[in-house]
C-alpha cells in the first residue's frame, strides 16, 4: 500500500468516498487501522501500525470487540469455532495494557443452546479484562424470543436487554436490533427502546464521546441480504448534536467502516468464519475458505480514545496476517 | 416364459413412465409450473431464500420445509398459524394446510426471507404452480 493511497479526504459531509470505502473494505481480514483527527479518517494497513509502534492507539480508554462466536457451529467453514475464539482472547491477552472491558457484539451461539452460551462463559474466563458486556445477535434468541439470553446477561438491562453505562468519561449504550422481527424487514430497535434512547441521552453534554454498539448494523449495509436496521436513522437522529459518536456492529463477519458526519460506523470481524462481501455469493451464509486462509479473515477490533484531542482508533487485528 | 417377458414389459414401462414423469416435472418447474403431486410438496430454504418463494397446493397438502443452508431459519406464519422451532441445517418442518387462502410466512431469524402457500380446493379450478 502506498502512501498516496492513504485515505485522507474530508469526511465532514457525507462520509468516505466510494474509493476509499472499497480500499477499506479490501483489507478486510489483513487488519486496517483507523484514526479519526478532526473529522479526518486516515487509514493504513495494520503492518504499518506495528512499524509505527502502534502510532497513537495508546489512549485513556482502551476497549475490545469481539462478535459473532457463533459456539456450536461446527460445519466445513470452520469445525472449531471454540479454538478460534481462544486464539481470540489469547491475542486480547497479548495487548501491552489488558482492555478497560470487551465488548461482546452478538451471535455468542449458533443456537442459542445452554451448553453452547456455557462454552462460551468457559472460554471468556481466561480473558484479561475487567468485564465483557454483551448484546444478542440474532442466533442468541432462537428460544423463547430472547428469554434465556436474558437470564444470563440480562442483568439490569431493560426491554430486550438495552442498557447505557459509562465509562472515562464516554457514555456507552447497547442496544438490541435481533428480536420482534416483521416479516420482510431488516434489524429492528422498536418504539420503546427508541424512546428510552431518547431519554438516556437527554441530559449529557454533546461533548461526551458516544458508543453505540449493537448486533445488527445500524447503517444499511446491505439491504437485500437484511443488513441494516429499519429504524435506525430514528436513533441516530437523537445522536446528532455529540461531536463524536462511534456505532459498532457484528452480523457481518468482516470490517466494514464509513463515515458520516460526526459518526463512524464498524464492523467487526468474527471470531468464527467469514461472509461473503455484499452480492458476491446468492446468500450471506458461512464462506469456506482455504484452511490457511481462515485466520486470516477472523479476529478482533481494539478502541482507543485520547481524550481532549476528539480522538478515536479503531484497530482491527486478524488472527493471523 | 411368455409370462416373464410380459412382467419385465411391464417393469420397463411403468419405469419409462416415472422417468418420463420425473422429467415432465422438472421440465414444468424450470417452467414455472409444477403438476399438481400432493406427495412432492418441499420448500428449500437456501440462500437464504423460500425456494419455490410461492407454492399453490391443494387443500389438506402437507407441506415440508428443509434447510438446505448453513445457518439456522424458522419458518412462521404472519398470522401465527404456523411456527417452526429454529431449523438447523438438514432440519424439517411440516404442516397441514387444512383450509383454503393465502398463507404468507417469513423466517424470523432473516426476516427478509418470506413465502407464500396458496391453498385451493381441488375442485374450484385448482392448479398448482411455482414461481
Amino acid at each position: 500500500m502506498r502512501k498516496t493511497e492513504y485515505i485522507t479526504r474530508n469526511l465532514d459531509q457525507d462520509g468516505i468516498d466510494r474509493r476509499g470505502f472499497l480500499k477499506c473494505m479490501a483489507w478486510a481480514g489483513t487488519g486496517a487501522y483507523c484514526v479519526l483527527q478532526g473529522g479526518v479518517l486516515k487509514s493504513f494497513p495494520l503492518s504499518d501500525a506495528i512499524e509505527r509502534g502502534g502510532g497513537g492507539t495508546a489512549g485513556e480508554l482502551s476497549f475490545v470487540q469481539i462478535s459473532d462466536s457463533h459456539i456450536g457451529f461446527h460445519l466445513a467453514a470452520n469445525p472449531d469455532v471454540t479454538a478460534t475464539l481462544g486464539e481470540a482472547i489469547a491475542k486480547i491477552n497479548a495487548l501491552p495494557a489488558p482492555p478497560a472491558f470487551i465488548l461482546h457484539t452478538g451471535d455468542l451461539t449458533h443456537l442459542s443452546k445452554p451448553e453452547q452460551f456455557d462454552t462460551l462463559n468457559e472460554s471468556l474466563k481466561s480473558a484479561r479484562t475487567e468485564r465483557i458486556f454483551y448484546v444478542p445477535g440474532e442466533h442468541d434468541v432462537l428460544e423463547d424470543n430472547g428469554k434465556s439470553f436474558l437470564e444470563r446477561y440480562g442483568k439490569g438491562t431493560r426491554g430486550d436487554g438495552w442498557y447505557s453505562f459509562d465509562a472515562q468519561g464516554a457514555h456507552f449504550i447497547g442496544l438490541v436490533n435481533v428480536v420482534n422481527l416483521k416479516a420482510g424487514g431488516l434489524g429492528n430497535l422498536g418504539s420503546e427502546q427508541l424512546a428510552w434512547l431518547e431519554k438516556d441521552v437527554r441530559g449529557l453534554k454533546s461533548s461526551t464521546p458516544v458508543v453505540v454498539f449493537a448486533h445488527i448494523p445500524l447503517w444499511t449495509v446491505y439491504p437485500d441480504w437484511g443488513w441494516g436496521t429499519d429504524d435506525s436513522a430514528q436513533a441516530l437522529s437523537y445522536l446528532k448534536r455529540f461531536g463524536s459518536v462511534t456505532v459498532l456492529n457484528g452480523h457481518i463477519h468482516q470490517i466494514m467502516r464509513k463515515v458520516e458526519g460526526n459518526v463512524t460506523f464498524h464492523t467487526a470481524m468474527s471470531t468464527a468464519f467469514p461472509q461473503p462481501q455484499p452480492g458476491m455469493a446468492p446468500g450471506p451464509g458461512p464462506m469456506k475458505v482455504p484452511a490457511e486462509k481462515l485466520r486470516s479473515l477472523l479476529g478482533v477490533t481494539d478502541v482507543s480514545f485520547l481524550r481532549g484531542r476528539r480522538s478515536l482508533a479503531i484497530l482491527d487485528s486478524a488472527l493471523e496476517s | 416364459m411368455k409370462k416373464t417377458i410380459c412382467r419385465v414389459g411391464l417393469v420397463t414401462a411403468a419405469l419409462l413412465l416415472s422417468l418420463g414423469m420425473k422429467t415432465a416435472a422438472r421440465h414444468h418447474a424450470s417452467a414455472g409450473v409444477l403438476e399438481r403431486s400432493p406427495q412432492a410438496l418441499t420448500v428449500e430454504l437456501k440462500d437464504f431464500s423460500f425456494q419455490p418463494a410461492t407454492l399453490a397446493v391443494a387443500t389438506g397438502t402437507e407441506v415440508t420445509w428443509v434447510n438446505r443452508d448453513e445457518e439456522p431459519h424458522t419458518v412462521v406464519s404472519t398470522t401465527q398459524l404456523f411456527a417452526s422451532k429454529a431449523l438447523d441445517s438438514a432440519d424439517r418442518f411440516s404442516h397441514t394446510f387444512s383450509q383454503p387462502g393465502t398463507f404468507r410466512y417469513f423466517c424470523s431469524i432473516h426476516p427478509k426471507m418470506v413465502g407464500t402457500i396458496i391453498v385451493k380446493d381441488p375442485g374450484s379450478g385448482f392448479s398448482a404452480h411455482r414461481r
